[in-house]
């Protein structure tokens, strides 16, 4: 076993172990903290793959601008715990079933049928650069970045539109 | 320079008047439109001049394409005029008889509308009288047997509108069928010989692939000897119709019904020629079919001889002159049928011009009487009697007539030159175009030659009786003792056709040859061979017509008719007499043998057919009742119970269904998605058991 | 090196969680999380093919990913608040005036 296999596996099992911790938690804090977890130690994958522009930028985006956001939604609003419901009861073992058979076809996918990616090749000092990924960013994609700037402004004014109570209530 | 692109105004000038006369005709007076008319028929006529002149410098036959007109596949029919010198004779007759006829016409119709109480009827029938030249000229000038056939039914519908020109009366002038019956009678039986000529036509077409003379006339040879005797014999059903032969002659002394200028213009000159000019035209054909020539002179014999047996027996003038008509037509249908086309046209030509002198000399005479038994002087108006049926004054009865020749000396004077051409008198025009026929009939068929010399005789010997009885002797009536001159306007046509009846002969004079010659550039030499003088046959033929007046001076002359007095034939004749006197009974043996059969076969499809089998039976048993069981089955069980419970079914099925699919929507998202992700994993697993 | 194949199989594996998370969990914020975690999944699938590929195309869809989710959550939270306003509960089965 190899450096690289040792930290793969123990990242990989720090992720499961977040996101498994995320689904399972009562408080919806502990969720978004465990969530913040997983984040990392996918950024921490990325810059593996030899990507780390993605990786700082999941970082600052998802970890931090996101997640913030979503504790602070739930500090706001003071939904950190619901009460229990009865409600669709046996929805759960269906759900576990199906998610176990999406596993196995997925593994199923990835290692029975195909080649197995591992030959990897070593790649030249400057991919994925900031410089690299910035050049592609506004040479051929600058149309699709344009449009996302957009994107971003009409999100904008739809949640201030969403958010502002109607006139009538004040 | 020629004329030969002036020909449509032949059919167009006429045209032209008589569209004049029904736009403005009422407007234009008496004179007016009469003038209209009279000025069409002659401009026709001075284009037919014309182009008998540019014929002269150039013989050979002109088609002058006026307009496409039927353009099918094979069938190419385009409205085009042939100018050659068989059809510009024909022209040169119609034209130049039809416009004297005119002239005489505005003279005798001016009486004749106010003895028939209508005088608005006057332009009605120069509008008729023009549409016949346009027909008849349509007819001789057509390039195809199909614009021929046109024309040929132009002329059949001017034929019926004119005999039926006083629809509402009797013959004898009061209110009755008669007369719109015998123009019935004229059309039913000329579309009998129509029908011939349609399936002669449609045999030419289908073997010979056009209907044009020039190419019919080149491919007949090429055909099979038998279809060309069956479509001659066709043809000859047509003439038969047209030009009143038997056995369809019956029309032709019913048509008399018609005014007398009428008699004169289609019943006798122009229109039953037709027939002749048809086997003319079809020379080629005839000539490769020698069964159907000796058919066609057989019974042009023959009808010359029964018509003029008929016309010895008859007491109105005008049917004597029909049956002579039939008569003399049968002579030249019976030349064209021995192939002797030229002296066929010849007596054509002359024929017209005596005839139509004796018509519109008979016109005259009765004319001369009806003005003498109720006087009108000038356009003075005066009341109308309608004469009661039967006791009706009736001024066609030969028996009341007689001395004529005192009261009304013009007309009798071009009556007897008329009455003289037609016995066949030398010099008269009548005596060399008979001759010829005789001449050719002993070269060619003996028995032909009897018939018509028989037929000759008798001609003769009816027109000596008729000129006896009309203009010798005592008058037998008031009307004919103060009978009265016609105008000048009616007498000048006459003298013109009487110069004609005289002079027509030299247009074939023996020797000459004028019309031979003219006619051989359109029939060739083979149809048009110069028939010499033969001194026995034209010696015979005029002793025999000298013995015939004789004969009917010793009748008729010596003694002569006194007033309500029986025909000394009838004592000398006895029974003959009778029959003759009633043509054969063939009217009675026609009504018996088709029109009874035919009434009972009415009645019984009327009655029995149509009303019990059909009506009652058929619609009311069968079909109403069998329509409302059907109906009841339809509403009951078919629509109530089948369709309404399919349609309700239906309802309640999707009602059901949609109640039952409603329980998966239950709100929840999360059931939402589960199902999306259920459907996920399932593409997946197909995915992967499948591809 | 490690293969990229595992980075796959992890991808997979937080993929079918976050579904699990959407199916069975109640709290729309969590529910939200979830879906921020199969979001990631697929952005790791991205990379991880990126790299396979030594393209540089799959780290840009990453990155408009990225930004696609961060309207989206800042639109979804503000659309739980206005829920959460009328309801006073973020519970996603209190939710079901659509039931049909």
């Amino acid at each position: 076993m190899t450096a690289d296999l040792i930290l793969f596996f123990g990242l990989a099992a720090v992720a499961i172990g977040a996101a498994l911790g995320m689904l399972l938690s009562k408080n919806a804090v502990y969720s978004a903290l465990f969530l913040i977890l997983n984040f990392a130690t996918v950024a921490v994958f990325f810059l593996l793959l030899g990507a780390p522009f993605i990786a700082m930028a999941q970082v600052a985006v998802y970890a931090g601008a996101i997640m913030v956001l979503f504790l602070f939604v739930i500090m706001l609003l003071g939904a950190e715990q619901l009460l229990t419901s009865h409600k669709s009861g046996w929805q759960r073992p269906i759900a576990i079933l199906l998610t176990l058979v999406l596993l196995v076809e997925s593994i199923y996918l990835i290692f029975g049928r195909g080649r197995l990616l591992s030959q990897v090749a070593p790649v030249a000092s400057d991919y994925a650069s900031p410089e690299a990924i910035g050049e592609l960013l506004f040479s051929r994609y600058l149309l699709p970045f344009e449009v996302t700037s957009i994107l971003l402004l009409v999100a904008m004014v739809g949640v201030i539109v969403l958010i502002k109570k109607p006139k009538a209530n004040n | 320079m020629n004329y030969f692109d002036l020909v449509p105004w032949i059919v167009f000038l006429p045209v032209l008047g008589l569209l004049l006369n029904i736009l403005i005709g009422k407007r234009l007076g008496e004179r007016g439109s009469s003038l209209v008319a009279f000025l069409a028929s002659g401009g026709a006529f001075v284009v037919s001049v014309l182009q008998w002149l540019s014929l002269s410098a150039h013989p050979e036959a002109h088609i002058v394409k006026f307009a496409e007109w039927i353009n099918i596949g094979a069938l190419q029919v385009p409205w085009a005029f042939r100018v050659d010198t068989l059809s510009v004779t024909m022209m040169l007759v119609v034209s130049g008889v039809g416009t004297l006829i005119h002239i005489y016409a505005a003279g005798y119709m001016h009486y004749d509308v106010r003895y028939k109480g209508d005088p608005a009827a006057y332009q009605r029938f120069f509008i008729y009288l023009n549409l016949f030249i346009a027909a008849m000229m349509i007819l001789v000038s057509g390039d195809s047997y199909l614009m021929l056939f046109v024309g040929w039914e132009g002329v059949g519908l001017c034929s019926f509108l004119l005999i039926g020109f006083w629809f509402n009366k009797n013959p004898d002038g009061s209110s009755g069928m008669e007369n719109s019956n015998a123009a019935k009678k004229a059309f039913i039986a000329n579309r009998v010989g129509d029908l011939g000529l349609l399936l002669a036509m449609f045999a030419i077409f289908t073997l010979m692939g056009s209907l044009s003379f020039d190419t019919v006339f080149a491919r007949a040879e090429f055909i099979n000897p038998s279809y060309i005797l069956a479509i001659t014999l066709f043809m000859l059903i047509g003439v038969a119709g047209k030009s009143a032969q038997l056995p369809l002659y019956v029309w032709l002394p019913d048509a008399m019904a018609g005014p007398t200028p009428v008699s004169a213009l289609i019943h006798a000159a122009t229109m039953v020629t037709a027939g002749v000019y048809l086997v003319a035209r079809s020379a080629p054909l005839y000539s490769l079919a020698p069964a159907a020539q000796t058919t066609v002179a057989v019974v042009g014999a023959l009808t010359a001889l029964f018509a003029a047996t008929i016309a010895v027996g008859q007491n109105d003038i005008k049917k004597v002159l029909a049956y002579s008509t039939i008569s003399q037509l049968g002579f030249m249908v019976a030349a064209v049928g021995l192939g002797a086309f030229v002296a066929g046209m010849f007596h054509l030509v002359t024929h017209a011009f005596f005839k139509a002198l004796l018509f519109l000399g008979s016109g005259s005479v009765i004319l001369a009487l009806e003005r003498a038994h109720h006087p009108i002087d000038g356009d003075h108006e005066q009341h109308h009697e309608e004469p009661k049926k039967g006791h009706a004054f009736d001024p066609q009865d030969m028996r009341i007539m007689g001395g004529l020749r005192k009261v009304i000396p013009t007309t009798y004077r071009v009556y007897l030159i008329g009455a003289l051409a037609l016995a066949g008198l030398p010099p008269l025009a009548g005596f060399f175009s008979k001759d010829e026929i005789l001449t050719d009939a002993l070269h060619a068929n003996p028995l032909v030659y009897a018939l018509l010399t028989a037929a000759a005789f008798l001609t003769a010997f009816y027109m000596g009786r008729q000129v006896l009885l009309v203009f010798f002797g005592e008058p037998r009536s008031h009307a004919a003792e103060e009978a009265v001159e016609s105008p000048p306007i009616m007498t000048w046509p006459l003298i013109v056709l009487a110069g004609l009846s005289i002079l027509g002969g030299l247009i074939n004079f023996p020797g000459l040859h004028g019309l031979t010659n003219w006619l051989e550039h359109t029939l060739g030499h083979e149809f048009a061979h110069a028939t010499e003088f033969n001194l026995t046959v034209a010696l015979t033929s005029t002793l025999l017509a000298l013995l015939a007046i004789y004969l009917a001076w010793t009748l008729y002359g010596r003694e002569p008719l006194k007033a309500k007095a029986a025909d000394p034939l009838a004592k000398r004749l006895g029974s003959l007499f009778t029959a003759l006197q009633n043509k054969w009974w063939v009217d009675e043996f026609y009504g018996w043998l088709i029109i009874r059969p035919y009434q009972r076969f009415a009645a019984f499809l009327a009655d029995v057919v149509d009303w019990r089998f059909w009506h009652d039976w058929v619609h009311d048993s069968l079909i109403a009742r069998g329509f409302r069981g059907l109906a009841v089955f339809l509403a009951n069980p078919v629509d109530l119970g089948v369709i309404d419970g399919l349609a309700n079914g239906l309802a309640t099925g999707a009602r059901g269904l949609a109640s039952s699919l409603s329980i998966l929507q239950t709100g929840y998202v999360r059931n939402y998605a589960l199902m999306v992700f259920f459907g996920v994993v399932s593409m997946l697993a197909y995915l992967i058991f499948f591809s | 090196m490690v293969p990229v194949s595992y980075y796959l199989a992890l991808a997979a594996i937080l993929f079918a969680l976050g579904a699990l998370g959407v199916l069975i969990r109640r709290n729309a914020i969590i529910i939200f999380m979830s879906i921020e975690l199969m979001l990631n999944a697929a952005n790791l699938l991205f990379v991880a093919f990126a790299r396979s590929f030594e393209s540089l195309d799959g780290q840009i869809y990453v990155f408009f990913v990225i930004a696609v989710a961060a309207a989206e959550v800042a639109v979804g939270l503000a659309l739980i608040v206005t829920i959460f306003r009328t309801k006073h509960s973020i519970d996603i089965d209190e939710l079901s005036s659509m039931k049909g």
